[in-house]
């Protein structure tokens, strides 16, 4: 059975966090176009300060933990609470394992998706986070239950969040700022969704390069 | 457009010293947080605290009504973001005074979540909270999905109207009732001549062309029902009466409070030029102007624009007006 160490997983947030930074003015792009343009500012402020923070030698829910409360003490604005919320009940999942395997990182993405819909409002096809978080984790779920192994399900899960991101191109918002555009915000990528995927693919980039 | 700058990073925090520091005889920083603004004045024991928050870049708004008898302690949030939930969690108990709080806070979907978390905290710290939603421009989605609307410069009056009824002993109850009627009979338009610029993004988040204007634009430049030709300032005028004025269906004889607030670069001179026509529109539809606000009341960054806010009043909210009030804002 394919597993990682909690402990030394702490890293993998650090690898999110650089990633995030990295993006922060594509981020900040994207989000221009129907928000205010900050989303990568923000997003770079709280994921790099909670990678100064956290301790990458220490477990994955320690680390999560610590951006969660970053993000919900710090950062404020929509993401704060959004991604606090699901970093926060993720962290909860796995608190304490020794190991995390397929079944416990199914277990954690869902915790962690039902944690965003319970403080937002938004549901599939709105225009939100949601369009790349929920069909990622269904793919997960549904590649672990075919019996593929835990890398390959990661990397399925990958995939479905950029596609879940990309058909976010197509739909009008309904809640949130770019709610307001209407039909004006269709054609343009959801910011929320494009962090959302690029937090999933580096999970999945992540762990994967840990199994191998 | 060249600005007054350290590192656009601090910029929130530099606005909160120096407001502190100039109006230190009406507002005190929390000193658990620095994102917390709270009246002098405040916790009073025995009296309904009144808590408020939002983005900064609307100044006056949000800090510049805490003080005496209005908004006794804000969150304070990133330039257009909400302040975090911890922030709405400690202002509540800075405004505790053991009659519960009331968070009377715009509709916006961040503020919403993070409202809603620091409730839930202060609940379980024994404090009793209840909220108003503020929900006034009329542009930001037809009158069937008012929930759906956004809080504009009608908060003012909604705090105003709040703070004043806390002040008189009354009820946690009767506070949000109070607060509830005063933006109910808020309706707000604005109309945008000009892009605004976050200091850490570098450029202008919409654009508006030159001679064009952005009827029913939001707060954050979010925009409006129409773009259409820039007009004369009575046309304007016409069209911003119109809108809130359509959507309030007042009957004859209505006194009603006016505020009329630029969004950050729109000269005061142009802003009176636009009242003058706004109050005789009111009054050539059978109202009666009872109270006029002219100013830079809740602004948008460097936004070129001005909001129109007509609040309808009657015998319980006219008194509540006219209270006593000490805050940097007024």
């Amino acid at each position: 059975m394919q597993a990682i160490d909690n402990k030394g997983a702490g890293a993998i947030v650090s690898e999110i966090a650089t990633a995030i930074v990295d993006n922060k003015a594509y981020l900040s792009e994207i989000d221009g176009k129907i928000g205010d343009g900050d989303h990568g500012v923000n997003m770079a402020k709280g994921f790099g300060r909670a990678a100064d923070r956290l301790d990458p030698a220490g477990t994955l829910d320690e680390a999560m933990q610590v951006l969660s409360d970053v993000l919900m003490s710090e950062i404020g604005g929509s993401m704060g609470p959004l991604y606090g919320m699901m970093f926060s009940d993720m962290a909860d999942s796995i608190e304490g394992a020794e190991q995390i395997d397929a079944e416990a990182f199914g277990k954690m993405i869902r915790a962690g998706l039902e944690g965003v819909q319970d403080i937002g409002s938004a549901k599939v096809g709105d225009k939100t986070l949601l369009d790349a978080f929920s069909p990622a984790v269904e793919t997960f779920d549904a590649a672990t239950a075919e019996g593929k192994s835990f890398a390959e399900a990661l990397q399925a899960m990958k995939a479905a969040a950029a596609e879940g991101r990309d058909s976010t191109i197509d739909m009008v918002a309904k809640v949130g700022r770019s709610s307001r555009l209407g039909e004006r915000s269709r054609g343009v990528l959801d910011a929320g969704a494009t962090s959302c995927a690029m937090i999933l693919g580096c999970f999945a980039d992540s762990i994967g390069n840990r199994l191998a | 457009m060249q600005r007054f700058l350290n590192d656009p990073d601090d910029i929130v925090d530099e606005t909160v010293a120096g407001f502190v520091r100039a109006h230190s005889d009406l507002v005190r920083l929390d000193p658990e947080n620095a994102r917390v603004v709270v009246s002098q004045f405040a916790p009073k024991e025995g009296r309904v605290g009144i808590v408020t928050g939002g983005g900064s870049g609307h100044e006056p708004a949000f800090i510049g009504y805490t003080g005496k008898n209005m908004v006794d302690a804000v969150a304070v949030g990133e330039l257009f973001s909400s302040p975090t939930a911890k922030s709405f969690q400690d202002a509540i108990k800075a405004a505790d005074g053991g009659a519960g709080v009331a968070v009377l806070y715009g509709n916006y979907a961040g503020d919403n979540m993070n409202v809603k978390m620091a409730a839930k905290k202060a609940k379980k710290d024994g404090i009793e909270v209840a909220t108003v939603v503020a929900n006034d421009d009329v542009c930001s989605a037809p009158a069937d999905e008012r929930e759906k609307r956004r809080g504009v410069a009608g908060e003012i009056l909604m705090w105003k109207i709040g703070g004043a009824k806390a002040a008189t002993g009354a009820s946690l109850e009767e506070v949000i009732a109070a607060a509830q009627k005063a933006i109910d009979n808020c309706r707000s338009v604005g109309v945008g001549l000009g892009p605004c610029t976050l200091p850490a993004v570098g450029h202008p988040n919409f654009q508006i062309e030159p001679g064009k204007m952005e009827v029913g634009i939001g707060h954050h430049g979010e925009p409006g029902t129409r773009v259409e030709d820039l007009k004369t300032a009575n046309e304007v005028a016409d069209d911003m009466t119109e809108i809130v004025l359509d959507d309030h269906n007042l009957p004859e004889g209505t006194e009603v409070a006016v505020l009329i607030s630029g969004l950050g670069a729109t000269p005061i001179n142009e802003l009176y030029v636009l009242y003058d026509r706004v109050a005789a529109q009111i009054e050539a539809r059978g109202l009666k102007v009872y109270k006029a606000l002219v100013g830079n009341y809740f602004t948008s960054l460097e936004m070129v624009g001005a909001s129109l806010t007509i609040m309808a009043l009657d015998d319980e909210l006219k008194p509540l007006l006219d209270a006593e009030t000490a805050c940097p804002g007024f």
